[in-house]
């Protein structure tokens, strides 16, 4: 590593060359404020918070976009600077509403946080507001441009991690805004609703939709038996929101704080991802050993990227798993299944989902596929963020609350299940099982090194009885097209494919970096969340979806085999060609 | 090269050529956005759509470029497309009141188009006749040393036509 000699207010430090000057001051422990910048993008230097001076120069310059070089001084913090960033703040809060009270960051704002650590207690210059409308046009996600300090962090999520191009910057000046082209809405733009914009967002100026209230209206419905289910990547991540720490495991808290909200029965949406895996690897199988579909097969769980294939890659609809995603398959069950063992009528049954994802408020009413049961299979779905701020206003003490377990009989989850969570755990899951399948034994290692890690493309095989199973994971959307691109070109070329399996999730990280996650997600945060759902995965019982239990039940009572007319009709579902734009 | 796109508009073979010789080279969406504009006398939204297909760009992208450039036009001018001077030697002499004057006249404000699409207003950068200032454009007439009072008999003149 080549590193250089700097001066960090005056203390002298060797660092890697080339790092800006933000990073080499925080390993010093130094924090210089930030606004504009995040850790997963490149720098953009648009805010000017995190000016610093230079030792024997009269230059300012901002620290997140500054390589370090040889020799340099520099000074992070003093009166002077002080005075620099707080008029910065004061002029982003002249053009910025102040309305906190009733903001959807409310204490969770980047800007606020400036605001408070730097005192501003008045407004020195006139207030310049911009009167834009709301975009609600999405189940997801809410873009209200007049709070946003145009810092740039959610187009450039959206078109540099995620290759989506939904929004852009609109115009120039004082007049900039983020929008998408043309000013259409953002139901007809390319968004795949992701949320990942939500999640950088640093201030109210997008956000999830909140849906609290219609779960509370359930709760008090007295007809309404409500049945709630978990996904696999909230139990690493809701307890950050009470002061635990990424990754630590809260599945039991949350199960007693839901039945203190009042729900009636509390499942888990990793029973569905054993399911999933079932009739997911079973497909797998018969396109390997059958050739009753088209190969690669793709994963088809995360509804975001689900969108994003029908609307970019089309093409690809064959050789999408026709599974549906674990939630909508725990809908599916819970108002049928479930609902014949408690003798009610789907109708009577209220279906909520709590989620890491945005997007999944979408999938709930993306095709008629999402109504098996007769009714709506899943009725709401609450982001991470927004059960937390349910269990506050509840009252409830989340980190006193004893560990409880789920209802029976389509709450028991295996090991594969947990890791559906995370980037690579889908893959992990699918191959344990597929295994058996085909060779009626387990695999002798279950964790499976290749498909586990950060990089965004990351591919290897694994052997079954002889034959080599070439897989892949991409992850963060923009990782995807390289992968489908090797696809496309050995199809067109009449090659063999590179790949048997490839699972994708639109989310860097997977669901537990979600767009309805708590808010602050980094590299090291999702490393943390990962390592939880792996250690939740190591703890477990049964860590094959076949041998889960509940799973055998449901199998022997209801539904069949894997890929039976039921399982068809209830767990399976189509795609469509969607255009870019509906404008 | 004949090109199929859904969008139901029709480029120029012109358009189309200019399009593939500009295909590699950097910086080529601005001269394709220009051409376009040269074409249609504005960017519509489909000319914007079919050049994101064509050139297998984002369309985001495309309406990122068209709304930065004051050059760039998004709704279809007038006939008669007015521009009116605002640089600092017309501001100075009195380029907003006949800006002012103008917008009340014909009832339309800055980038907007009367109902019978007759004339556009556009608040333009100095054109390089300060000497005449304050000044308008129509087409290629300059009229200069203008004030408020002549207005009428000027906007008469394209009216007739």
């Amino acid at each position: 590593m080549k590193t250089v000699n700097i001066k960090i207010n005056g203390e002298p430090v060797e660092v890697e060359a080339g790092i800006s000057i933000l990073a080499a001051a925080k390993e010093m422990n130094i924090n210089i404020p930030t606004l504009c910048y995040h850790s997963d993008l490149p720098a953009w230097a648009a805010c000017g918070i995190c000016v610093v001076k230079l030792e024997n120069s009269p230059k300012m310059m901002r620290a997140c976009a500054t390589p370090v070089s040889e020799g340099m001084g520099i000074i992070t913090h003093d009166p002077e600077l002080h005075q620099i960033r707080k008029t910065v703040i004061e002029l982003i809060l002249s053009t910025h509403p102040n309305d906190c009270l009733m903001c959807g960051r409310n204490q969770n704002c980047e800007l606020q946080s400036l605001a408070a650590n730097y005192g501003i207690r008045e407004q020195p210059y006139e207030v310049r507001l911009r009167d834009l409308p709301k975009d609600d046009s999405t189940p997801s996600i809410i873009l209200n441009p007049e709070k946003c300090v145009n810092c740039g962090r959610c187009a450039n999520v959206c078109q540099v991690l995620q290759d989506v191009w939904a929004l852009e910057f609109v115009g120039r000046g004082e007049n900039t805004r983020i929008a998408p082209a043309a000013d259409a809405a953002l139901a007809d733009s390319p968004c795949i609703k992701c949320g990942q914009c939500s999640a950088h967002c640093p201030v109210g100026a997008i956000y999830e939709k909140d849906e609290t209230g219609k779960l509370l209206e359930a709760i008090r419905d007295e007809n309404k038996h409500v049945a709630v289910q978990i996904a696999p990547a909230v139990r690493v991540a809701l307890g950050e929101a009470f002061g635990y720490e990424p990754g630590d495991i809260s599945t039991g808290k949350i199960y007693a704080a839901l039945r203190r909200l009042g729900v009636d029965a509390v499942f888990d949406t990793n029973f569905a991802a054993d399911l999933t895996i079932m009739e997911e690897a079973t497909e797998f199988v018969q396109r390997l050993t059958e050739g009753s579909g088209e190969i690669p097969q793709l994963t088809s769980c995360c509804p975001a990227w689900t969108d994003y294939m029908e609307k970019y890659f089309s093409d690809m609809i064959p050789n999408f798993s026709t599974a549906k995603s674990p939630m909508m398959m725990q809908g599916a069950v819970t108002k049928t299944y479930y609902a014949e063992k408690i003798k009610r009528s789907p109708e009577e049954i209220y279906s909520a989902a709590i989620m890491p994802c945005t997007a999944k408020k979408y999938e709930i009413t993306r095709c008629e596929k999402m109504y098996s049961s007769g009714e709506q299979d899943v009725d709401v779905v609450l982001t991470t963020r927004e059960l937390a701020r349910l269990i506050r206003s509840a009252g409830i003490d989340f980190n006193t609350l004893s560990d409880e377990a789920a209802d029976s009989p389509i709450g028991k989850y295996s090991g594969a299940g947990t890791i559906f969570g995370n980037t690579g755990g889908v893959m992990e899951a699918a191959l344990r099982t597929a295994y058996n399948f085909v060779t009626g034994k387990e695999l002798p290692e279950l964790n499976i090194e290749a498909v586990r890690g950060m990089d965004g493309v990351r591919s290897g095989e694994v052997d079954i009885e002889g034959k080599k199973i070439r897989v892949a994971v991409a992850h963060g959307m923009a990782n995807v097209g390289t992968v489908l691109r090797e696809v496309q070109k050995a199809k067109a070329e009449g090659k063999e494919p590179p790949y048997h399996f490839i699972e994708v999730m639109a989310c860097r990280g997977g669901c537990i970096a979600g767009g309805g996650q708590p808010y602050g997600t980094t590299d090291e945060v999702r490393a943390k969340r990962i390592a939880g759902l792996y250690k939740d995965d190591a703890a477990a019982e049964v860590r094959a979806s076949h041998l889960n239990p509940e799973i055998q039940q449901i199998y022997k009572e209801f539904l069949g085999e894997p890929l039976s007319k039921k399982s068809h009709d209830l767990l399976h579902t189509k795609y469509t060609s969607r255009p870019l734009y509906q404008i | 090269m004949a090109v199929k796109s859904d969008a139901e508009i029709t480029f120029s073979q012109e358009l189309l050529d200019h399009m593939e010789t500009w295909r590699e080279k950097p910086g080529n969406l601005i001269m394709i956005l220009h051409k376009v504009q040269e074409e249609f006398g504005f960017i519509p939204r489909e000319a914007a759509k079919k050049v994101a297909k064509i050139m297998n760009v984002p369309l985001a992208k495309i309406y990122g470029v068209i709304t930065f450039y004051h050059y760039f036009k998004l709704n279809k001018p007038g006939k008669y497309n007015i521009q009116v001077c605002m640089g600092t030697a017309c501001y100075l002499k009195g380029g907003e009141d006949i800006l002012n004057e103008l917008e009340s006249v014909l009832g339309i404000g800055v980038n907007q188009v009367t109902t019978d699409g007759q004339f556009s207003i556009e608040a333009v950068r100095c054109v390089g006749a300060c000497g005449l200032a304050p000044v308008l454009i129509v087409g290629e007439d300059v009229f200069g040393k203008l004030t408020k009072d002549r207005l009428p008999e000027i906007l008469a003149k394209y009216q007739e036509k």
